[in-house]
């Protein structure tokens, strides 16, 4: 499935906005990210398996917290980063 | 990943050159939006600067190996990404990612979560690959190959006491609670020593596994009124000296001491400031060969703790006799100014006469050839400076 990158996390996608990755859940999409891109999935999820407070993750429309929701190959995945501070 | 470490320019001319002279310090400088690196010539008369590095990142910390003069390791964070460390074995020439940073254990009971990597340490000269990270929780992480990969210090971050020692949950600090000032004696890689703001002062002799506390003598106000409490201090900055490694200074919220070990208590040596400067600060170094000279630079903690200057009257004050004494060390500083200099932002060389250098929130860095007699600004306009240090440079 196609995986939506914030400019933050581009350094480890030698700067691609969108990324191919492969999974049935959110987690393992992550996973799959962190294996093609080392060092990604912790700059998103602790070590708790929590995502990281202001990062957000959405299927589609929807916003998910849950890692462990579904996906199928033809979502989207996008994943979002606040840029708030300054 | 870039190496913008590699590419030089002059501070006086704004000039590229290939690089600075061989054998000066080089002053590592990380703030709040990236890595700057600045370098000067055995004599301090002539600098240079290289950087950004990670412009945007956040850098806690940023330390020259001393054992290689080429690893460097930076804490960084970034906006609201997880913590990492980036590390280069080249000078700053190419960098890569830790391939496992440190982290506490997953599934753990207290399900903790490192938000920042504050404190770097390089291990004992007979350890070369060995590292210490602190973080914020206040969690101590080790790696034994020079920064690739950490583990959590089981013995610290699980003591038994951990919960009473630590900040935890730590919600009272505004930057969070700390670890930091993670000392490594140079006589016994198992003797350390680390701080924790707030926490306190703690010893092992085990190489991390088992920890008693060492703050007897200090003050604290955080506490309700308890003549001695046990831990629950907040040391800014511990410093061991590495000619004569019993001796240790600390720069505490309350105060400035002094322990000469085997003794259990601290001494304020800041009783001998001057009333109207007090003794509150962040940072403290040591002389590299005296142990009797130490320099800090006070900051005003009355009313609600500006963490200026006192007075708006900058000055870094040294002791030549372990803390009986205190001078007043301005020449060069501006006459009025509210700088704050953070625990980190404080560093020494090791020439004859010492360079001492400090970095503000102001983003400046102010440098002294003749061990703080005169000062002159190096760089200003740089972001908010986190750390400042020392390293020597090797090829």
């Amino acid at each position: 499935m196609r995986v939506r990158i914030p400019t933050p996390l581009r350094s480890y996608t030698d700067q691609r906005a969108v990324v191919d990755a492969t999974g049935a859940t959110i987690d393992d999409v992550l996973r799959d990210l962190d294996r093609q891109y080392p060092g990604m999935r912790f700059r998103i999820v602790d070590e708790q398996d929590r995502l990281r407070r202001h990062m957000k993750v959405f299927l589609a429309d929807e916003s998910v917290r849950d890692l462990s929701a579904s996906v199928e190959d033809h979502d989207e995945v996008t994943i979002l980063q606040a840029l708030s501070g300054g | 990943m870039t190496g913008e470490l590699s590419r030089w320019y002059s501070l006086e001319t704004d000039t590229a050159v290939s690089g600075p002279p061989a054998g000066g310090p080089r002053v590592l400088v990380g703030t709040r939006k990236g890595l700057w690196v600045l370098a000067t010539d055995e004599h301090r008369r002539e600098w240079w600067c290289s950087g950004p590095e990670f412009l945007g990142h956040i850098i806690q910390h940023a330390v020259l190996d001393p054992r290689d003069g080429q690893t460097l390791l930076v804490a960084a964070s970034t906006g609201h990404l997880g913590p990492t460390i980036f590390r280069s074995t080249d000078l700053g020439a190419s960098w890569s990612e830790a391939t496992k940073p440190p982290a506490f254990v997953t599934g753990e009971p207290l399900a903790r979560s490192l938000r920042s990597v504050f404190w770097l340490t390089p291990g004992h000269s007979s350890e070369p690959g060995v590292w210490y990270a602190g973080g914020s929780p206040q969690g101590l992480f080790r790696s034994d190959d020079s920064g690739l990969t950490w583990e959590p210090v089981s013995g610290w971050n699980d003591h038994q006491r951990w919960t009473e020692w630590a900040e935890w949950p730590d919600e009272n600090t505004p930057d969070g609670s700390l670890l930091h000032s993670v000392i490594v004696d140079p006589r016994d890689p198992n003797h350390l020593y680390l701080g924790m703001s707030s926490g306190g002062v703690f010893e092992s002799t085990d190489s991390g596994n088992d920890w008693v506390v060492l703050n007897g003598g200090c003050a604290t106000a955080m506490q309700p009124a308890d003549e001695d409490p046990v831990f629950g201090h907040d040391p800014h900055c511990v410093r061991m000296h590495p000619a004569q490694p019993d001796r240790l200074y600390q720069q505490n919220h309350c105060g400035i001491y002094r322990i000469d070990r085997p003794e259990s208590r601290w001494t304020r040596i800041g009783v001998t400031m001057p009333p109207e400067v007090g003794d509150i600060g962040f940072p403290i170094e040591l002389h590299p060969r005296d142990p009797d000279t130490a320099w800090v630079f006070p900051m005003d903690g009355t009313d609600v703790w500006p963490r200026t200057s006192p007075g708006g009257r900058p000055a870094a004050y040294v002791t030549r006799n372990g803390g009986a004494s205190w001078a007043r060390l301005d020449a060069g500083l501006p006459a009025r100014g509210w700088l704050t200099v953070k625990r980190q932002a404080m560093t020494v060389d090791d020439h004859d006469p010492v360079g001492v250098y400090f970095g503000t929130t102001g983003g400046e860095v102010w440098a002294s050839p003749d061990e703080g007699s005169t000062w002159t600004r190096v760089i200003g306009h740089l972001p908010e400076i986190y750390s400042v240090e020392h390293g020597v440079a090797v090829g």
